[in-house]
């Protein structure tokens, strides 16, 4: 085994070849991330379900029965929740992951391992939660009567959209708030945004026609949309999906760039 | 033999302002930035130091090299830079080996959970494989002797324990290279002769060890090669005794009654609270006491975050890094409720001086309960001379580190003896 130590490490940090010689420790991480964040709490893993649970219901008394907003032939709280799952997904593990290198400052001044395992494994970590929240959609439907088609098939990939565009933000705000510890005051509210500019309690078709492509530059739109046609079987923009992928790869660059950069100083800035 | 540890022309650059203020906020930058424009960035007198600087170092498989130096030699530098933890400015360095880093006892380890997770993830972190961990369990947790509460989250164990535990699992590590910064000084002694132990066993099996240390006898009891560092460069790299001669010549030589500490790496602890500075008082400008005279003692300090339930305290080392006492905030004060973010100042006097003449180290430590929250090992080098004061008349250098009077009879005939 050979290790060369060299003043500019370059794309090494994020190389493929080390994190997978490091997949044992990202599968610890994951699960202490899993271990801890339900440590101590009474409902447990309840919460993965209790979170959008709930937002369906706010969701659907404020939207559908309030505002007259229409969901077409999907009863309202199921095109909520659809909807609200990769969404909940997205905020939860974009904030835990946005904390998760400063959380870890003692451990990463004191031993290297490729840095990006820890906002990685925390991202990971959420998708459990998602998983769980799938589950419940399973009574949700048969009390609504609607029955999933073959489009279900799609839902691995919806989800893989999910978690891409989950680890973009996550890894590069993470990044961020090593340096500016602003994002801890800024993120929260700017979740708060994001949520009215994705397509969750409402879809990018209702939109006026010549504003979808601008709600389409927002990287959560595409696998929110995702998620509503494999889980319900609506219709989907494939412009929309497009737009909204380029947007991820934008996304994912920009992330990837900020924490090579801040990856090279970490330990002396943290 | 071809070296397993190769380091050419290494050299690390900090820039000071980015160390003295912690973390920046977006508009401090972007400020910057607005007046940099249009000018050079580097012209705002931003100042920058090296903190390493030309070292080059061969080290062949199965030596044992400490690394001395006063504080801000760069020793605690050139362990981040071998251990990857931070990158070189310049240079470059080889390694030819798995490697495995110690820089503080407990690294990964979590209060949440059970002591046996702990044992993996911490495992992990440092670098052993999963099956690797399982093989080793029963002997780790033998040695750590926590065999009962395996299944008890940390943070119910004593103090004691989770060191034990903490140590075991690293202990257990066996890479080809084993990189060791000063792990043992807040120990007590008991365990630290257990950790010298285990790194002598370490040592014999042929593992290559770079090893950190303040402690003179640990360093000349395990090495057989010293690099001894000044300024960022080696000084001297060979002989274990004459670099450790030359080393306490040149400690004996700083001599400042103020050392500021807010600069200096060479700490450790979690960092709510910061030491920066620390001030030995009424003695001119250099750190000498006479012996049995009251010495009196500065902190200036800062509070990042708040802490509650704190205790500082001072301990003194000689030279040779033994640990003589530690002075206590917890007699006079008992635990400090709270503190909230700000600077603080504070005195701590020592009535019953009874340290021999000689020369000593001082190290402030702020802990609330068991968690290090700073503590600057080797922070002020001062003097204990001899002073005739009485208690021990009639000897110019008494033997031992303390100085304890006590009054004798003069010999009376005893014919049946």
């Amino acid at each position: 085994m050979h290790i060369r130590i060299r003043p500019n490490r370059g794309w090494t940090a994020l190389s493929p070849h080390a994190l997978w010689a490091h997949r044992e420790l990202l599968a610890l991480l994951i699960w202490r991330d899993l271990r801890v964040r339900y440590a101590q709490t009474a409902l447990g893993a309840a919460w993965a379900v209790l979170q959008p649970l709930s937002m369906m219901l706010l969701f659907s008394v404020v939207f559908s029965r309030v505002s007259g907003l229409h969901s077409g032939r999907v009863p309202y709280p199921l095109f909520a929740y659809a909807a609200l799952l990769p969404w909940t997904f997205f905020s939860n593990a974009t904030t835990h992951a946005a904390h998760s290198l400063v959380a870890s400052a003692h451990i990463l001044t004191k031993v290297y391992f490729p840095r990006v395992l820890v906002p990685l494994a925390t991202v990971l970590s959420c998708l459990v939660d998602l998983l769980l929240g799938l589950v419940m959609l399973a009574p949700l439907m048969a009390f609504y009567r609607a029955a999933p088609g073959w489009h279900l098939l799609w839902l691995p990939l919806a989800v893989a959209l999910a978690t891409i565009v989950a680890l973009g933000a996550g890894i590069g705000i993470a990044a961020v708030n090593v340096k500016y510890r602003d994002v801890r005051f800024a993120l929260p509210f700017a979740i708060q945004l994001w949520l009215f500019a994705s397509p969750v309690f409402y879809s990018t078709e209702q939109l006026p026609a010549r504003w979808q492509w601008v709600a389409a530059l927002n990287p959560v739109a595409a696998p929110i949309e995702a998620f509503r046609a494999s889980l319900l079987g609506l219709p989907i923009d494939i412009r929309v999906l497009c737009i909204s992928g380029g947007a991820t790869i934008l996304l994912l660059a920009a992330a990837a760039m900020t924490f090579l950069r801040v990856e090279r100083s970490f330990a002396d800035i943290v | 033999m071809d070296p397993i540890i190769s380091v050419r022309g290494l050299g690390k650059q900090y820039r000071l302002a980015t160390r003295r203020a912690a973390y920046a906020t977006l508009r401090e930058s972007i400020m910057r930035r607005l007046r940099g424009l249009g000018r050079d960035s580097t012209a705002d007198g931003e100042r920058t130091f090296w903190a390493l600087r030309d070292v080059s170092v061969d080290v062949a498989p199965g030596e044992v090299v400490g690394v001395i130096g006063r504080n801000g030699a760069g020793k605690s530098t050139l362990l981040k830079v071998l251990s990857r933890i931070t990158d070189p400015t310049e240079g470059e360095v080889d390694l030819y080996g798995r490697v495995g880093c110690l820089l503080e006892v407990g690294t990964g380890f979590h209060a949440e959970l059970t002591g046996r997770d702990n044992v993996f993830l911490s495992g992990a972190v440092l670098g052993m494989r999963r099956e690797e961990i399982r093989r080793k369990f029963d002997d780790i947790v033998g040695f750590a002797g926590v065999a009962a509460f395996l299944d008890t989250p940390v943070k119910y164990y004593s103090s004691g324990m989770t060191m034990r535990l903490a140590f075991s699992v690293a202990a257990h590590l066996d890479p080809e290279i084993l990189i060791i910064d000063e792990v043992l000084a807040v120990g007590d002694a008991a365990f630290q002769q257990k950790c010298l132990g285990k790194m002598g066993d370490a040592a014999r099996q042929g593992r290559t060890i770079l090893f950190v240390s303040h402690n003179m006898a640990a360093v000349r009891g395990l090495c057989r090669r010293v690099l001894l560092l000044d300024g960022g460069r080696i000084v001297m790299d060979g002989d274990v005794d004459a670099c450790i001669s030359r080393y306490l010549a040149d400690a004996s030589e700083s001599g400042a009654n103020q050392v500021d500490l807010s600069m200096t790496h060479s700490r450790q602890g979690h960092g709510e609270l910061r030491f920066h500075r620390i001030t030995l008082c009424a003695t001119g400008d250099r750190a000498i006491v006479p012996a049995g005279r009251r010495i009196e003692l500065q902190l200036d300090m800062r509070v990042e975050t708040a802490v509650s339930d704190v205790e500082l305290s001072v301990a003194v080392d000689t030279a040779e890094g033994v640990r003589v006492c530690e002075w206590s905030s917890g007699a006079t004060l008992g635990r400090i409720a709270r503190l909230e973010p700000g600077a603080y100042r504070l005195n701590c006097g020592v009535d019953q001086n009874i340290l021999s003449p000689g020369r000593y180290v001082l190290a402030p430590i702020a802990r609330t309960g068991r968690r290090i929250l700073d503590y600057v090992p080797g922070a002020m080098p001062f003097e204990i001379a001899w002073s005739g004061d009485g208690v021990h008349d009639g000897r110019d250098d008494p033997s031992g580190l303390v100085r304890v009077g006590s009054t004798w009879t003069p010999p009376e005939s005893a014919p049946g003896i």
